[in-house]
Formats: structure tokens, sequence, C-alpha cells
């Protein structure tokens, strides 16, 4: 089990406004946004990911547009200075907006150039991207989706090309010589991640046999990785744990009640995240015309985040306690060995996954206080995570049976 | 009003096409706007009394298809060109309301040969201030609540009961809401190549806007009528940017008594 390490990069001295105002995305002006506290949030969450490349955790990345809850706004930077000031930890970004990003060779760039510097270390996500990303990218929702797979194919291209320029004139890219420099350390490319809420989605991202990873929801997490599962069945070959990942926030303590303060800390994340203007929830387009028909169905209950509890209820992540949140698997917390067997029983519920991504730091939770949660989770928890027995793939013989016809 | 109209179907170039068709008459095309045909009924009741409407669904918009390649709305300009020769239709008046009304002027720059008049009713498709001026307001940032609130002058007339729906009914709605956004995202409801050629729109037209209306509001509604070779200006009172939902009989009134007036 590899074990890597996530935080937003909040500007938690601004939420005050973001909960008078009703969000925390979009439209908050940015007189809010102090420089020179930002410079220190960057500083101590460099420091925190230095840390990770000395305990031996890996590296994620993400990034959002106009909020406060995640000041890294351009994912390819901060992996830029990480590639420079760490030497072990892989690098992954998760990811690029690739559907939001109107330049796809420039991606590709962005990403060769990281993997080279860190001779080699770069995992490559390429995400769809929250609905309130659209707004400012202001990139047209609908068909988002189209663009999103256009714009994967030609950053592999691109990235995959030696005897280039080539040309891609379609729908939505337009080039004639394309022809990276650099090309990337690894090859044909680095390892390819793609976020996903649903099974159809797991399926579309098990026929390109990339890094499929969920985030923050253990009810969304079992149902995407079978319809991962069963697609690369259908394809011959049985999906093994490292194509699965999940994301789950992590307060670990010397005591139960230590690891639990840390986690409430952490969760300022998930309590906050959520807190999107209406109009930015759902753009046009965005999701399908068979989920928007059923969100109408379902009323003005419809709008705002809920999260399903391994027990069926229905909790509101903008107040749900950490009880609420390990019931539905969005946090882990307590002592290390309470963490361990959170995340071994999570790990059997969904049939196995080989990458956890643990964001120790979240909210406001203190430079200090997410050392010592990384440190604890690095030295008590992450070396148990290697004695977990990988559960049986049902779809294992299915697979058996595709490669067999084929 | 006139006989009682249900949706029609016919194929136009592999795209099938719903319609309402009333009326006898000189022809009248009218072109709904963003959120759909529903709504526009009476007001289409209206016009049959003195003309043969033709109200399709744009394609995308209500049940006609969306063929996979089209997303700009040169494309629905060109359908609409070939739907009126489709329907072989000459002498016809072309009206369209919100984005069917910068559909409409976009038909007429390309080809004004089947046309007689052209009616804009609170459309969008031009550009006239600078790029830090929005004046067409951003529907997609508001909430549904605000958009009523936006695009009626009596937000109570917006009314609509989607628990009551079909899916069917329901799905449309979704698809109107997606391919507004589609044609209309990027730029902003509007096409800047348009305002260097709407001189070529050599048939008299009516620009007719709803007094109240808070999405294009009445001055961007006399920008459009003056970027016109041949316009006239009007207003409907007690109404915002959907005039057809909101005052049906006079706002078909004023496009009867101007095409008596005008193209008779």
């Amino acid at each position: 089990m590899r074990v890597w390490h996530f935080s937003e990069m909040a500007y938690p001295q601004a939420w005050d406004i973001g909960h008078r105002m009703g969000t925390f995305r979009v439209t908050v002006p940015n007189s809010h946004y102090d420089p020179v506290i930002g410079a220190d949030i960057y500083e101590r969450h460099f420091a925190e990911y230095e840390l990770c490349d000395e305990l031996g955790i890996d590296i994620m990345l993400n990034e959002h547009h106009s909020t406060l809850t995640c000041t890294n706004a351009a994912v390819p930077l901060a992996g830029a200075v990480l590639a420079r000031t760490t030497s072990r930890s892989r690098l992954l970004l998760l990811g690029s907006p690739i559907a939001n990003r109107p330049d796809p060779v420039r991606v590709a760039e962005e990403m060769a150039m990281i993997d080279v510097i860190s001779r080699g270390r770069l995992e490559m996500g390429l995400v769809k991207g929250a609905p309130y990303e659209v707004a400012p990218a202001n990139m047209n929702p609908a068909r988002l989706m189209d663009r999103f797979w256009e714009a994967h194919d030609l950053i592999l291209k691109a990235m995959s090309t030696q005897d280039g320029p080539f040309n891609w004139e379609s729908e939505n890219y337009h080039y004639r010589q394309v022809n990276i420099w650099p090309r990337p350390w690894q090859q044909p490319h680095p390892p390819v991640w793609i976020t996903a809420l649903s099974p159809r989605s797991g399926r579309a991202i098990a026929e390109r046999r990339h890094v499929a990873a969920a985030l923050l929801s253990g009810g969304i997490a079992g149902a995407m990785f079978d319809g991962y599962r069963e697609r690369a069945a259908e394809l011959g070959w049985a999906a093994p744990p490292d194509r699965f990942a999940y994301c789950g926030l992590v307060g670990v303590g010397h005591t139960e009640e230590e690891g639990r303060r840390r986690a409430d800390e952490v969760a300022g994340y998930v309590r906050t995240s959520p807190i999107v203007a209406e109009p930015f929830t759902n753009p046009p387009g965005y999701n399908p015309i068979a989920a928007n028909v059923a969100l109408l169905k379902m009323g003005p209950t419809a709008f705002g985040a809920r999260v399903q509890t391994v027990d069926g209820r229905t909790i509101d992540p903008t107040r749900a306690t950490v009880q609420e949140f390990i019931d539905a698997r969005t946090v882990f917390a307590g002592t290390p060995d309470q963490v361990f067997e959170q995340i071994r029983t999570f790990h059997r519920e969904v049939g196995g996954f080989g990458h956890l991504l643990i964001m120790a730091q979240g909210g406001t939770l203190s430079h200090d206080e997410t050392c010592a949660n990384l440190r604890l989770f690095a030295e008590e928890v992450m070396p148990r995570l290697d004695t977990l027995e990988v559960p049986e793939n049902r779809w294992g013989e299915h697979a058996e049976r595709s490669a067999a016809a084929q | 009003m006139s006989e009682p109209m249900e949706l029609k179907q016919r194929v136009i170039r592999d795209v099938t096409v719903a319609f309402l068709e009333a009326g006898r008459g000189r022809p009248l095309v009218y072109l709904h706007g963003g959120f759909g045909l529903t709504g526009h009924e009476a007001f289409i009741g209206h016009l049959a009394e003195r003309f043969r409407v033709i109200a399709p669904d744009l394609p995308g918009f209500g049940a006609t298809e969306l063929p996979r390649s089209w997303n700009v709305v040169d494309d629905l300009a060109c359908f609409g060109l070939d739907l009126l020769a489709e329907f072989g239709l000459d002498d016809a008046l072309l009206a369209g309301s919100c984005l069917g009304g910068w559909v409409a002027a976009e038909m007429a720059v390309r080809s004004t040969g089947r046309l007689r008049g052209l009616v804009l009713i609170d459309a969008t498709g031009l550009k006239f201030g600078d790029h830090l001026t929005r004046e067409i307001t951003d529907i997609h940032a508001m909430g549904e609540g605000e958009q009523v609130e936006t695009l009626y002058a009596d937000p109570s007339r917006a009314r609509r009961d989607t628990a009551a729906m079909s899916d069917q009914e329901l799905a449309a709605l979704v698809r109107n809401r997606e391919s507004f956004a589609l044609f209309g995202w990027k730029p902003y409801m509007h096409n800047p190549v348009l305002r260097r050629w709407v001189h070529r729109i050599d048939v008299p037209a009516l620009v007719l806007w709803g007094e109240q209306d808070r999405m294009v509001t009445t001055d961007y509604g006399r920008n459009w009528a003056a970027a016109l070779p041949d316009a006239t200006f009007e207003l409907v009172r007690d109404a915002g940017h959907y005039p057809a939902v909101e005052q049906p009989g006079a706002s078909a009134n004023r496009i009867i008594s101007w095409s008596e007036e005008t193209v008779s």
C-alpha cells in the first residue's frame, strides 16, 4: 500500500466571510486574502510535504480556483517546487482540470517538465474538475466530458510521440506542430490517475487501465471500484489493487481523544468545501440528463451536499461530527490501532485498493499538529498497511473467461 | 384562438424536428428562447388567428434531436434556413425570442430570400458595450429564484410544478438548459461576428421588447433596433424577458398590426 499526503492549502483566516456570504467559492472578493498570510501558508505546506519526503510518504497535490478552501491555484507550480525540494516521494498531481484548460499541449509540457526535474517521480492526474470550477474557467459545461477525453488523448499522444511534430485538428483542439520539449522521463508517459464518482466513470477509466481515485466518501468508492473491476473483467484482465486509490481524512493521536481532536480540525475542509452558491453547484450540461432529471424529481432537498454512511444514513457534511464522518469512511481517526482497524475494515468493504491518500492536514490544523499527525501515521500505521490482505476480486473468473475468449 | 395545437414531427435533413403548426395565411416561423417552447402556446394561438404559424423546437431543445457534432449558433441558423426550404415557405415572417431572436438574425444575415420581415423579441446575439460592460445578465450565475425575478415582470407567471411533470417533460427542461449553455456559453449569448453583418438584413424588422426585461434591458433592445437597416422598436408593458409568455395577446397584436402596416 502506498500512502500519499494531501492538503488543499486552505485559507481559514477568511472562513468567517465565507460563512457570512453562504459561499466559499467563486464570488468571495479577494480583498479578504492577505498575501503576507498567504506566503506563510505556502511555506508551512511545502515544509509539511518535505517532511513527507523524509517519512517515506508520497505527495499529492490538487488545484481549485477562486476559493478560500484551496490556495493551490496551479497544481504544476506546486509540483515544480516540490520536484526540486524533495528527492524520494512520488509526486501525484491530482490533478490538472484538463477540460477547463484551453491548451492541453501546455498541460503536457508542464507535466513533462515536472517529470524530468523530479527524475521520473511524477504521477499525472487528469481530472474533470468540480462543477464550481466551470465558472472561474468560463469553459462550456456542456460536452465537458467530450473535451476531457479528447484532451486526455492529446496529452498522452504529445507525451509519447518522439517522431513529431504531429498534427491535431479536431472539434475542440487545433494544432499543426505538436512536438513537446522536454519529453517525459518515464516512458511512454508517467502513470495516469483520474478521479471519479460513478460506476460509469469507473468503467471508462478501466478501458484505459489508469488509476481510479475516489475521494472522501466510502459509499461512492465501493461502487465506482466495482464498475472498474467489472469493465476490466469484460476486457479480459483482473484489475489489481494498484489501480485503485481512496482519499480520506486522518487524525491519529497517542490517545483516541487526541486523534479525534486532530480529525475534527482537519474536517474543517469537508465542512466548508461544499458551501457553494447554488448556481455554481450544477452548471448546465455538467451532469448527465438522467442525473438532472433525478435531481428535479427530488425537489428542493436535492441541493446541498450529502454523504452516505455505510449503514445507509445520510449526513450533512457541513455540520457532521467526527463519528459521523468515520461512519461514512470520510475520516479515519483515533489511536494508531483504531485508525488501522478503520482502514482495514474499509479496505475489505470496497474490495481492496493500493493507494491511500491521507488528508493529514485540513481546516485549521496547525503546522506542529500536522507534523505530529504525519509522524505518528508514518511510524505507527503505515508499516502495518502492507499486512492488509487483498480481498478476492469478485470478477477474477469473469476476467479469465473473457481473456480466454479473446 | 383557432384550432388546437399538437406537436408534429418532420425530418429535415436527418434531424427529427418537433414543431407546432397552427392557422392559415402568411407563414410565420417562431423560434423560441433559451428555455424552450413551453409557455409560448397562447402566443402562438393568437398569432395563428392571422398567420400560418410554424414553431419548431430548435435542435437540442424540447423534443427535437441534436446532431452530435452541432455546437455553434451557425448550426441553428443553417438548420433554420433548411427548415424554411423544407416547408417551402416564401414571403415568410421570421420571429424569435431571446436565443431564438439571435438565431433568426443569424439566418437573416445569411439569406432573406424567403423572408418578408423579421421580428426580434428581447433578442440576444449582439454586444454593443466595451469589454468591462456586461449587457446580457449572467443567468447561469443565478439560482432559480433569482433567474425568475430577472426574467419575468411578474415571477408568479413563471411557476412550474416539477413534481407534476413527466420524466419526458423533465428531460426536456434539462435538455433546454444544457443546449442553452452549449450554444451560448462563450462568447456569452452573442456572436462578435454578427454585428459586422447585420446590415445585410434587407427586410423590415420589428424589435419588440418587454418593458421590465432585466436579462437584456430596453436600452439593449433600442441598440438592436438601431443596428438594423429598417427597424421599428416597440415596448410591451407589464412584461419581462418573455413578452410572449407574460402578454401573449398584446405581443401577438403588436406583431399583427406591424405586419399590416409594414409588410402587407
